[in-house]
């Protein structure tokens, strides 16, 4: 009779025992894929430039000293705030806070609209919304080129039935890398929220509403504070990428003013091959998004309590 | 050691297992659509050669990845002018004697002694052409013999304008623009490109270079920079365009064949080096890729849309110029200023 605890308990401990063996395949990847990398380009960032990429191997911060401080055009007047990188940096988090605003007011009647049809039929329309995406990502965009140029479709249909007059200059202007970037990433506002909404249950907007709550208060007291788990999550999800995206700014936007990933880019296979910079200025990014997303687990923390 | 046992053993392995490989391999790195494949087959079934091909975007993004570890993988690249000269002193490239290459003397004289490689030890020639810009003459009608169509445009072509997304070709002809060298030193020279620059910049709609005849036959852009035999290809496509020759000059460059350091099948290498500097050979590759071989009596073999297209054909007063690559120094501050345009 004595047995069976004891049974019960090495058998606990048995995978216990392989817990480390079951999980080195999962540290093996982060460690070879994530982490090396990483240590990598931290390692780079404070190395010497090499002239015309390459690195030498002696210690320098001057990769970070060069994102900060200015000394002029031809290097002699005293340091100065180096306002370049900082404003390329802000350009890139106010491209992405607006794609992640647009992808959320859209995204969220979606998910909405998604989550209150009938079970059969959320999972054709979830499988609709991510039908577009198994098309790579490089080819959507290059199509959203053919679609908004001057002489695209959108402009000669506008134009066949008589809404404008002349073409809309839309490709290589900001707005086309808004419409890039909301409908590169959109998916990824719309999923977290849809799995939100769908746990949602309704019978408490019913309450709210014998309480005399009308829909808005009923959207804002209940339906927010449960879903805002899955905003929050789509909202990062979106912002991330948008934030370090180059595709959207080079094809859609006429590559005329670096985002913080054609910046990146360019120290590395570009004509300034610096790769010391390179590896700086993508430290000082992912130093931005850790920030980030501290922030949010702090404030998801303090929600749960 | 490790890779050179590997490497053995691969060999080793081929080698036993398919004898189609008896003949070795040849492993090209060369610029995007700038190789006809008939061309490669017509070298294999003459030498038994196996030929793989990778491609690469700008003679930057050659020698970052060759940097970043690709040396030992490829055989031959094809840099151009200053990026042969850059790769030299880097010691990224190998060197082989003229003795070495049968057809070596069918290299046009012009081109057989070269300031980015004196004596040819490294590199024969692939293709030169220019590079300048192109307008569609539906657009704009006026005189375009002037690099201020690009730099001063007129109001026509203000906002349809692309510019080479390229540091070298576009301070090239900037600093053409205004009469100053390339490569000064001179503050009141470099402030003024930069202010001529940043002055032009929201003429402008957008920086490409592989795009550069895509916006030209779409009619994204109205006008573009653009090498020569691009804009022949553009105006092959439909686009009623026009390759200008202005009067302040234009940018010359030549893409060569290089023997890369450390390539793993240095006689084939050779072996197809000597096949491109065959008239007949040469003549198929400038077919396709439209600009001009520098290799002696092609003009047999050419396509006349080739021979006589007028980006091919240059007025005899037209002046050129090749991309200098400047030292450590001065080139930071061209790095400046094309910050100071991109930012």
């Amino acid at each position: 009779m004595a047995a069976a605890p004891h049974a019960s308990g090495s058998l606990a401990t048995g995978w216990r025992s392989l817990a480390v063996p079951l999980m080195l395949p999962t540290w093996l990847v982060i460690g070879t894929f994530l982490l090396v990398p990483v240590v990598l380009m931290g390692v780079y960032s404070v190395l010497t430039k090499d002239f015309r990429g390459g690195v030498v191997w002696e210690f320098s911060l001057a990769a970070y000293d060069q994102f900060f401080v200015t000394r002029g055009l031809f290097g002699d007047e005293p340091p100065q705030i180096e306002w370049t990188y900082i404003a390329i940096f802000w350009r890139s988090i106010w491209q992405a806070a607006l794609a992640t605003l647009l992808c959320l007011l859209i995204g969220f009647p979606t998910a909405w609209f998604i989550a209150t049809r009938s079970p059969r039929h959320r999972a054709l329309w979830v499988f609709l919304i991510t039908v577009p995406y198994w098309v790579n990502l490089l080819i959507r965009t290059v199509s959203l080129r053919f679609l908004l140029r001057d002489q695209g479709p959108l402009n000669e249909g506008l134009l066949a039935i008589g809404v404008i007059d002349a073409p809309l200059r839309i490709i290589n202007t900001d707005v086309a890398v808004q419409l890039g970037l909301f409908y590169s990433y959109l998916p990824f506002m719309v999923l977290p929220i849809y799995a939100a909404v769908e746990r949602y249950n309704f019978a408490l907007s019913e309450a709210a509403r014998d309480l005399y709550a009308g829909p808005w208060t009923t959207l804002r007291e209940i339906v927010l504070p449960v879903v805002k788990p899955g905003i929050v999550a789509g909202c990062i999800l979106v912002f991330v990428p948008s934030l370090g995206a180059f595709l959207a700014p080079d094809l859609l936007g006429g590559a005329k003013t670096y985002m913080i990933g054609s910046l990146i880019d360019e120290q590395f296979r570009g004509s300034m091959g610096n790769w010391p910079f390179g590896g700086a200025v993508a430290m000082i990014l992912m130093s931005l998004v850790l920030l980030v997303l501290l922030w949010q687990a702090r404030a998801a923390g303090r929600g749960r309590r | 050691m490790k890779k050179s046992l590997l490497a053995t053993a691969l060999l080793a392995t081929t080698l036993f297992v398919s004898p189609a490989f008896a003949d070795g391999e040849l492993k090209i790195y060369n610029f995007f659509e700038y190789m006809p494949q008939p061309l490669l087959d017509k070298f294999t079934s003459e030498t038994g050669v196996k030929v793989t091909m990778d491609t690469y975007e700008s003679n930057e993004a050659l020698l970052a990845s060759l940097k970043a570890g690709k040396l030992g993988q490829y055989d031959v690249a094809m840099p151009g002018d200053y990026m042969v000269k850059i790769m030299a002193d880097q010691g990224l490239l190998d060197s082989f004697k003229p003795e070495e290459l049968s057809n070596f003397a069918n290299i046009e004289a012009e081109w057989a002694d070269v300031p980015f490689d004196p004596g040819r030890t490294h590199s024969i020639p692939y293709q030169w052409g220019s590079t300048a810009f192109s307008v569609n003459r539906d657009v704009y009608k006026g005189d375009i013999g002037s690099l201020a169509i690009i730099f001063d445009p007129p109001e026509e072509l203000k906002g349809r304008i692309n510019v080479l997304d390229s540091q070298g070709e576009v301070l090239a002809l900037g600093s053409m623009y205004l009469g100053i060298p390339q490569c000064t030193t001179d503050r009141a020279q470099l402030k003024a490109l930069n202010d001529m620059l940043l002055k032009a910049k929201p003429s402008w709609a957008s920086f490409g270079s592989d795009t550069a005849k895509d916006v030209l036959v779409s009619g994204d852009a109205a006008a573009g920079m653009i090498y020569n035999g691009f804009s022949s290809k553009a105006r092959a496509e439909g686009a009623n365009i026009e390759y200008a020759y202005p009067k302040e000059g234009a940018v010359v460059w030549m893409d060569n064949v290089v023997l890369l350091k450390d390539a793993p099948n240095r006689e084939n290498a050779l072996k197809f080096m000597n096949f491109l500097l065959v008239p007949e050979n040469a003549a198929a590759l400038t077919n396709y890729a439209a600009y001009t071989a520098g290799v002696k009596g092609v003009e047999p073999f050419l396509d006349d849309a080739i021979k006589n297209s007028p980006e091919n054909n240059p007025p005899a007063s037209m002046k050129f110029d090749f991309v200098e690559a400047c030292d450590q120094e001065t080139q930071k501050l061209y790095d400046a200023i094309w910050l100071n345009l991109k930012k």
